[in-house]
């Protein structure tokens, strides 16, 4: 291999963040022509790494060197100069402009501004790349992948030839990832150096063609994809060992614990989001929910915590003794003292279900508030439950009385899963509790969702990838277009199967 | 009829400048994401300074109309106004965007600071002069101010209508038409919507956060502050006293939101909501010879303030919402 020569070199860089040392003398080499792909686990430096690089923050120490000059990184516009753009992991897009206007954004072109050689500018870079993009088009009108090219082509636009890409795949589905990664190969292709963030093994091995591995703010190694697997690099991410699979004890007499018969459920617009959909959860059973994103998981889930107008159908709960109590008509408040307890991981994670700028244990008190006796409130049982659940999911924060938002994105959705699981429920339902989470911390919540199958709770778990449903449900109910195309044993059934049941009610070619 | 028509039309006009003024200051304000609910003690401070500095320049010259250099007599009062409200503009972005202070708790304070200023220093001069009653006259200058186009008046209704005001309202109007040009379609005013909207957007597409809320908010104070200046010189005839200016200053914030953050919808809308004040304060609409119905006439604006608030929010079209990050400091490290 000829010596390539480096686009960007970070040597020692260094950044506190109060007592929190984000980046401990970090190196990093960055070339054209490659796409490098950055792991670490949640919290391990590596947004704040890039942050630097594009300008968000100023490093305390180190040198930064573009094309083997030192260059000094005051602000995003410095960034740009040098060709280096950021897409971030939220979107920094604003709603009520068009694509265009986003795009020219803050540009110190000449003369007037011409939305119009704008948009013809950024159709030319759309059929460069094979993007496609609608100028005229406003972002809240978007999906978000669709808002995520716009923030590709405005980096593009800038003349960007060092791209950063933030968790890309995290909020995709599969179809669309493979359409980036197509892109990215292009531009790889192209001589732009290309990093990515990411916690996904399988994208890192399909992908990238070096990866570079961040813990604890270190630099720990880099090295080519192909030279090594998933087994070596999580270990470098961790530190130590991980085993790579997940147990799946068998049920121990699982009895019903929710009963929906027939539930239809419509959207605010009149659509129709679930139909005629039938099944039971049992105690001391994991039942995974399949389906391609928007098919009707989300309308379940919060169907059964009472959160959703339902239409038609019911949905009881069983009781130890065998009765039953019907939960529609039921007020989500009554629902939760039953011991159903949901966990929903949003797109935003801040967006439901923690307060961002309250501190861990007020989000703990969110669910414990009501007990207790006389006007004041409990707050060493909260405070209590904070530090476990610090303790248990080693959330890398400094204390339990920091502001929620100001945890990085892998750790606020621990304290928030953490939270639900603590909460000892009869049904624990959860949707996406590992969405952008590393891979140890991943397992952690696994482990804690098998912990709690144990316990006799019912689990119903809605997950982003088919793999991990797979392994770690007993039994799996698969949706399409909002309604059930079948229920599969998790233990008998494969990829391939459920994969063609998500697309076809019933999964069989010839019907 | 016609003559009639023209003049409460003419009358509506004048009401509504200081209003136009003060919501065209606030728009381009809140465009940049501060809420400056100091603007009516910014106009009040625009008008006392202006108010200094015509009294100053009216004492040297003996207080003779004839002795005043025309020039000097309009540009000494403006420009301290200007620098009044500057200097309130100044103050209110030190707190709020450099400390980072609440914005609506410093801008209340800067109008109720304003308020007592302008009384202050309205009480010490109409003092100094001597004067038996509570005001201060100050005819020979506010008489160059209201000077307007000579044939105005040969042109009949027309002419009351269009063209019998003075040069502050036409740059008013000039004004109003240019921001909201500008928000539009200028490159500035592309980057100052997105300030307002995203902050953080903004900032990592290389919009120098801190210089745009400074300089709207402090321009925005100063076109405000003129509203209080036109409205002792213009409309008061000169004559300031305590507390005359009333609740303008609040009724060019509702306007901002009447207008839906356009400034050039403002020159339509200052006029209606200027119609709706005389309403209030001429017998215009029957009181049933009970005063106190003229205070239920005093409210309309606000009554069609919070109507068009209410439309707005039940269409729900995002163009049409406040600024996304009005009211909220930003701080680029933070998380």
């Amino acid at each position: 291999m000829e010596e390539k020569k480096a686009a960007v070199k970070l040597r020692d860089i260094t950044k506190t963040f109060g007592s929190i040392k984000a980046n401990d003398k970090v190196w990093l080499d960055i070339y054209r022509g490659e796409i490098l792909a950055l792991l670490g686990e949640n919290g391990s430096g590596k947004t704040t790494l890039m942050n630097m690089l594009s300008g968000i923050y100023f490093p305390d120490e180190g040198q930064i060197f573009v094309d083997d000059k030192e260059v000094v990184i005051r602000s995003p516009k410095d960034a740009f100069d040098l060709g280096i753009g950021m897409i971030h992991q939220h979107f920094k897009l604003v709603d009520v402009l068009t694509a265009a206007e986003n795009i020219v954004l803050g540009l110190k072109e000449p003369g007037r501004l011409d939305l119009k050689a704008a948009a013809k500018r950024i159709r030319a870079i759309c059929d460069a790349y094979g993007f496609d993009v609608d100028p005229n088009q406003k972002i809240y009108d978007m999906s978000v992948s669709q808002k995520q090219t716009v923030e590709i082509v405005k980096v593009l636009y800038r003349g960007a030839d060092i791209l950063i890409l933030d968790e890309p795949t995290a909020v995709l589905t599969p179809q669309e990832t493979d359409k980036l990664f197509a892109v990215l190969r292009n531009m790889r292709n192209d001589g732009k150096a290309i990093v990515i963030i990411t916690h996904k093994m399988t994208e890192v091995e399909d992908l990238s063609d070096r990866v570079a591995i961040l813990r604890h703010g270190h630099f720990v190694g880099d090295m080519l994809t192909k030279d090594t697997n998933a087994q070596e690099m999580t270990n470098m991410m961790v530190g130590h060992p991980v085993v790579l699979n997940i147990e799946r004890p068998d049920p121990v007499n699982p009895s019903p614990r929710i009963e929906v018969k027939g539930l239809t459920v419509r959207s605010i617009d009149g659509v129709v989001k679930l139909e005629d959909v039938s099944f039971t959860a049992r105690s001391g059973e994991i039942l995974g929910i399949a389906g391609i994103s928007g098919c009707g998981q989300k309308e379940l889930l919060e169907a059964i915590a009472g959160l959703q107008v339902v239409e038609r159908g019911s949905i009881s709960y069983v009781n130890d003794d065998g009765s039953r109590e019907d939960l529609l008509g039921k007020d989500p408040l009554e629902i939760a003292a039953l011991g159903v307890s949901l966990s929903f991981v949003p797109e935003d994670r801040l967006g439901m279900g923690l307060v961002g700028s309250m501190d861990l244990t007020d989000n703990m008190m969110l669910r414990s508030y009501r007990r207790g006796k006389g006007p004041f409130l409990d707050r060493k049982f909260p405070q209590r439950r904070a530090e476990w659940v610090v303790e248990e999911l080693s959330v890398n924060t400094p204390g339990v009385s920091i502001p929620v938002r100001r945890l990085s994105g892998g750790n606020v959705q621990k304290v928030l899963v953490g939270r639900e699981i603590a909460s000892a429920p009869t049904v624990l339902l959860t949707a996406y509790a590992v969405r952008g989470l590393d891979i140890g911390a991943s397992y952690t919540i696994y482990d804690m969702i098998n912990l709690q199958k144990e316990k006799g709770v019912a689990v119903i778990y809605v997950g982003e990838g088919l793999d991990v449903l797979l392994e770690l449900s007993d039994r799996i109910l698969v949706l399409c277009g909002g309604r059930v195309s079948g229920i599969v044993e998790g233990r008998k059934t494969n990829k391939r199967e459920v994969g063609m049941m998500m697309t076809r009610l019933g999964g069989g070619t010839g019907e | 009829m016609l003559e009639t028509l023209a003049f409460y039309f003419s009358r509506a006009v004048q009401q509504g400048i200081p209003l136009l003024f003060g919501s065209t200051g606030e728009t381009l304000t809140e465009k940049s994401g501060n809420l400056n609910l100091g603007i009516p003690g910014v106009m009040y401070v625009g008008g006392i300074c202006g108010v200094i500095g015509a009294f100053f320049y009216e004492q040297s010259c003996g207080g003779d109309a004839a002795a005043m250099n025309a020039f000097l007599a309009i540009c000494i009062p403006l420009l301290c106004c200007l620098a009044g409200s500057l200097i309130m503009g100044l103050i209110y972005c030190f707190l709020t965007v450099t400390l980072r202070a609440n914005q609506n708790v410093t801008g209340l304070a800067l109008t109720t600071f304003g308020v007592g200023f302008g009384n202050f220093f309205g009480g010490y001069l109409i003092k100094t002069t001597g004067s038996s009653v509570a005001s201060l006259s100050l005819s020979a200058t506010s008489s160059f101010f209201r000077q307007s186009l000579p044939f105005a008046s040969s042109l009949g209704a027309f002419g009351t209508a269009f063209l019998s005001y003075s040069f502050l309202a036409y740059l008013a109007i000039l004004i109003s038409l240019y921001a909201g040009w500008m928000l539009r379609r200028s490159r500035t005013g592309l980057n100052l919507r997105a300030v307002g909207e995203n902050p953080a957007t903004a900032d990592a597409a290389g919009i120098s956060i801190t210089r745009y809320k400074y300089v709207a908010t402090c321009v925005g104070s100063m076109i405000a502050g003129l509203g209080g200046l036109y409205y002792v010189m213009d409309y008061a005839s000169g004559i300031w006293s305590n507390d005359a200016f009333g609740d303008r200053g609040w009724l060019a914030i509702a306007l901002v939101i009447f207008t839906i953050w356009r400034p050039d919808t403002g020159v339509l809308a200052s006029i209606l909501y200027g119609g709706l004040y005389i309403v209030s304060i001429n017998n215009i609409l029957p009181t049933g010879g009970v005063g106190a119905v003229k205070e239920l006439y005093k409210m309309l604006p606000y009554l069609i303030t919070i109507i068009v608030l209410v439309l707005s929010s039940v269409r729900n079209k995002r163009e049409n919402q406040p600024p996304e990050s009005l009211g909220i400091a930003y701080f680029r490290e933070d998380r």
